[in-house]
């Protein structure tokens, strides 16, 4: 049943948030520093001794509220300059000569280039990274990638509505997600026409979006193909249309339900389902406590979604309150994601960059191209990200990261540098590569200075556990964070 | 008790009833100087219009615009002919070093990518859900010689697919940046639980790989200027290594084809055609052509009726490739049964891709395959002793 209106909503987040439970009513003590610094290694992609610090003194309660209370604002990054820009035609390539098209796809790479760059740098800056983490964690179920969508405009556009919706209604971001143009294009709905169904939507939307692989038929996907035909696009102004003669307006029945069915009554139907409301509170499970949910757990979180009408604050608050959340046995269990990587060094140890360029490559060397997952399942996650090349690339970039003097005084030399993902001969890519290094800075001393007096809070900083190999007592300084960073621990949350 | 709970308690039966020391009536090793090289084709690879039934009226019939017009086809019987981008590959087909299984698929097959090539890395059934990979298990079963340097390489991507769980295998781009960042590896110290169990065994592997491969042969093969022709060029300095390695896995994407199918298709066979080609002249640079196995796989077919964006929806029996200096060229399997459609409109199969498996593993390396695959698969005849 879908809820209306903030007042409804604001009693029913209050509601909900005290759903009777053995694991609902945490403890009110204050976090301390340990579970402070777990809060922000699972949410805010790590953080450093103050932010720590700040939030030690608070309650569970007290301190998911100020998370929740900091997030869901629009992005602090100016967008880029392509979405200024009058929107580019689908159809532009068409009539084009291949030296036409040659440059304008050079132009679209660049473009979507710059794309990444911006979200990478709104990751890097903004004062809620949790609204981040839960953009990317929608990115990563309603995939689009911007190698079949190719438009980063319409990139751009899906990437703001997932931000607003990013902890907001799961239902309302449903509908508006469907419709999205990006999604369109990438999941054929504009070839879904009556009397030659195009299919491939109406599966992803049962099997990965809402009730998961097992609890529908290939009658209902055929069915709700159905159902979804007439979307399409306007492709000049890359726009929704609904095309009324391109739509099977005839009798339909999914999962039970039949009638005159349009794509909005078969969402409504998806969403009716209590299966819906499991897959996504696994999901986040996945996401924010360990590989492996907790069968009654996970019901109670989809309980709370489900009685709230899918909103996910109450969710998150109800996961990000428990005491599994919180158990020892859930610490270290994860493997943090190229992008937890990379932002949670930088973030983690105050480093100034320059363009986020070296970045951008980098979580794409590792496995996560942002806006370009591999398949319509996005990033499998968990121990999938570390192989024999991305473990050793994660090292090495790590290894660079806390020797950007060496690196500095490299390529003042004109020594090579490697720059992964750069076409051989890139002159001006290579030099770009190059300036954004030397404008990397790590402020070494500074960064120790605040564990003065308290030298075992590095590593509990630094580490989710005890690292595998413990460093030699004369290991200090930046030398130990190098040991620290380079250990197997680190890649874990 | 099910039919492979009883043939498993036979094995163990038959082992513990000898004394120690005893001679095994089976033999328990294997030969790993072979090499398979496993082309995986990502996305779900028409085969109808691979392997194309020209002479069945049911084809243009189910493919008015998508079907290959027959004046097109490279003829290799009365009934079956190739896609004509396939054409680099008519000299292996001439040679009879290429077999060419038709309607390769499995019972109750699934639809979705990801639940399929699950059933294909794992060697399930379509309700049962594995969590190793069965080339993993077949080395569990029968270990790859200690000093080779790995069991195993998948080029490119992250995902090791047959070799989930617990294989010595690794992932690598390229050798020569896998030699050089080598160095990051710290094989060393105990897991605490699962995620860290798992860098660290990745750790060890590279250590151990790192310390045996090579990565700087100079081909005379010139390889095609494309990721396929990368990844077999890859493959090759692999194999050139003075160390062993019992199996390598390449990748070719972007076989699921729903929309745009004609154009996309020829690229992708033209792609997958001169980099076996590439593959095959580099082996015989190597003089390992005779010694090696090359077998494509994909997570299904597509669907026999043409949809309305000039693409194939996810379908289910499809045809795949077997070549090598050993390999009986030839058909096998059975020509797609476009007139027993099922439910979904979709082919039924013929060979489980199961026995494709067991060719490998027994007619190929001489091992057992039943522990590897769970139950007995029939290999093909399609490898000379």
């Amino acid at each position: 049943m879908r809820l209306s209106g903030p007042t409804l909503r604001g009693a029913c987040f209050l509601a909900a948030s005290i759903v009777a439970s053995p694991f609902a009513l945490a403890a009110s003590g204050p976090l301390g520093f340990d579970d402070a610094r777990h809060l922000f290694n699972r949410t805010s992609f790590a953080a450093g001794p103050a932010d720590i610090e700040a939030f030690a003194g608070l309650t569970r309660e007290q301190a998911v509220d100020r998370l929740l209370s900091w997030a869901g604002k629009p992005a602090v990054t100016p967008p880029p300059a392509c979405t200024a820009e009058p929107f580019e035609s689908l159809r532009r390539f068409r009539g084009m000569s291949p030296e036409e098209r040659k440059a304008a796809l050079r132009e679209m790479n660049r473009k979507a280039f710059e794309l990444r760059s911006w979200w990478l740098t709104e990751m890097l800056v903004t004062p809620s990274p949790l609204t981040e983490k839960m953009t990317l964690f929608w990115h990563n179920h309603f995939v689009s990638s911007q190698q079949k969508v190719r438009s980063p405009q319409l990139m751009y556009r899906q990437n703001a509505l997932l931000r607003r919706h990013a902890l907001g209604n799961f239902g309302e971001l449903l509908r508006d997600i469907a419709r999205d143009p990006a999604m369109v294009i990438y999941l054929d709905s504009a070839s879904n026409r009556k009397g030659q169904p195009n299919e491939n939507f109406a599966r992803e939307v049962m099997e990965l979006f809402t009730l998961g692989e097992g609890h529908y038929t290939e009658r209902d996907v055929k069915e709700a193909a159905r159902a979804f035909t007439g979307w399409g696009i306007d492709p000049d102004r890359g726009e929704f249309v609904f095309r009324p003669q391109a739509h099977d307006d005839g009798v339909k029945t999914v999962l039970g339900r039949t009638g005159n069915l349009d794509g909005d009554a078969v969402l409504g139907i998806l969403l009716a389902q209590p299966q819906t409301a499991e897959l996504i509170a696994a999901k986040l499970w996945r996401e924010f406590v360990s590989p492996d949910p907790d069968a009654g757990e996970v019901r109670r979180i989809a309980a709370v979604l489900r009685e709230s009408g899918y909103e996910m604050r109450p969710a998150l608050r109800a996961l990000l309150t428990s005491d599994a959340f919180y158990a020892p046995a859930n610490r270290a269990v994860l493997i943090k994601s190229p992008v937890e990587l990379v932002v949670g060094t930088l973030r983690q140890f105050s480093f100034a960059t320059g363009e986020p360029l070296p970045f951008v490559l980098g979580v794409a060397a590792l496995g996560q191209n942002l806006f370009a997952p591999p398949n319509v399942r996005g990033w499998p996650g968990g121990e999938m990200w570390i192989n024999s090349t991305t473990l050793l690339a994660r090292k090495a970039f790590l290894d660079r990261l806390f020797r950007v003097e060496e690196m500095r005084a490299m390529a003042a030399g004109g020594g090579g540098v490697e720059a992964p993902g750069m076409a051989a001969g890139a002159a001006e890519g290579r030099s770009r590569y190059l300036q954004a290094l030397l404008d990397v800075q790590f402020e070494g001393n500074k960064w120790l200075s605040q564990f003065d007096g308290r030298p075992q809070l590095l590593q509990r900083v630094v580490l989710a556990s005890a690292p595998v190999t413990e460093p030699p007592p004369a290991v200090q300084g930046i030398e130990l964070i190098r040991h620290l960073v380079l250990d197997p621990a680190y890649q874990l949350k | 008790m099910n039919r492979r709970d009883f043939l498993n308690s036979l094995g163990a039966a038959a082992v513990t009833a000898l004394a120690p020391g005893a001679a095994l009536a089976q033999r328990t090793g294997a030969d790993y100087t072979r090499l398979l090289v496993l082309v995986e084709l990502k996305g779900g690879n028409d085969g109808l219009n691979t392997v194309v039934p020209y002479a069945d009226p049911a084809y243009t019939g189910l493919r008015p615009r998508l079907a290959v017009p027959r004046d097109q086809v490279l003829q290799l019987d009365q009934q079956a002919g190739f896609h004509p981008a396939l054409e680099p590959l008519m000299a292996s087909w001439k040679s009879r070093e290429l077999a060419v299984v038709q309607g390769v698929g499995y019972k109750d097959a699934n639809l979705s990518h990801f639940r399929s090539i699950d059933i294909w890395d794992t060697a399930s059934n379509s309700n049962e859900y594995l969590t190793e990979g069965w080339l993993a298990r077949a080395f569990a079963a029968t270990p790859v010689p200690a000093a080779f340097a790995a069991d195993a390489v998948v080029v490119g991507g992250a995902e090791m697919g047959p070799l989930r769980g617990g294989a010595r295998a690794i992932a690598l781009a390229n050798p020569e940046q896998f030699l050089r960042q080598a160095r990051y590896a710290a094989p060393a110290g105990q897991a605490r639980n699962s995620a860290l169990q798992h860098i660290l065994r990745v750790e060890e592997n590279i250590a151990q790989a790192a310390a045996r491969l090579s990565g700087n042969h100079a081909f005379a093969t010139e390889f095609p200027a494309n990721p396929f022709g990368n990844a077999v060029r890859t493959a090759a300095q692999l194999v050139a290594g003075e160390a062993g390695i019992a199996a390598v896995k390449i990748a070719l994407g972007g076989f699921d084809t729903h929309s745009g199918q004609p154009g996309r298709h020829a690229q992708l066979l033209k792609s997958l055609a001169e980099g076996l080609v590439a593959l095959k002249a580099a082996l015989v640079e190597l003089g390992r052509w005779d010694s090696t196995l090359v077998m494509t796989y994909s997570e299904f077919g597509r669907r026999p009726r043409e949809n309305l964006s000039s693409g194939t929806d996810h379908g289910t029996a499809s045809a795949h490739f077997l070549l090598g200096g050993r390999v009986k060229g030839g058909l096998y399997g059975l020509p797609p049964a476009l007139s027993r459609l099922d439910g979904n409109g979709n082919l039924p199969f013929a060979v489980d891709f199961r026995d494709l498996y067991a060719t490998v593993l027994e007619r190929w390396w001489g091992a057992n395959a039943a522990r590897a695959l769970k139950a007995r698969f029939a290999p093909l005849d399609v490898v000379r002793a």
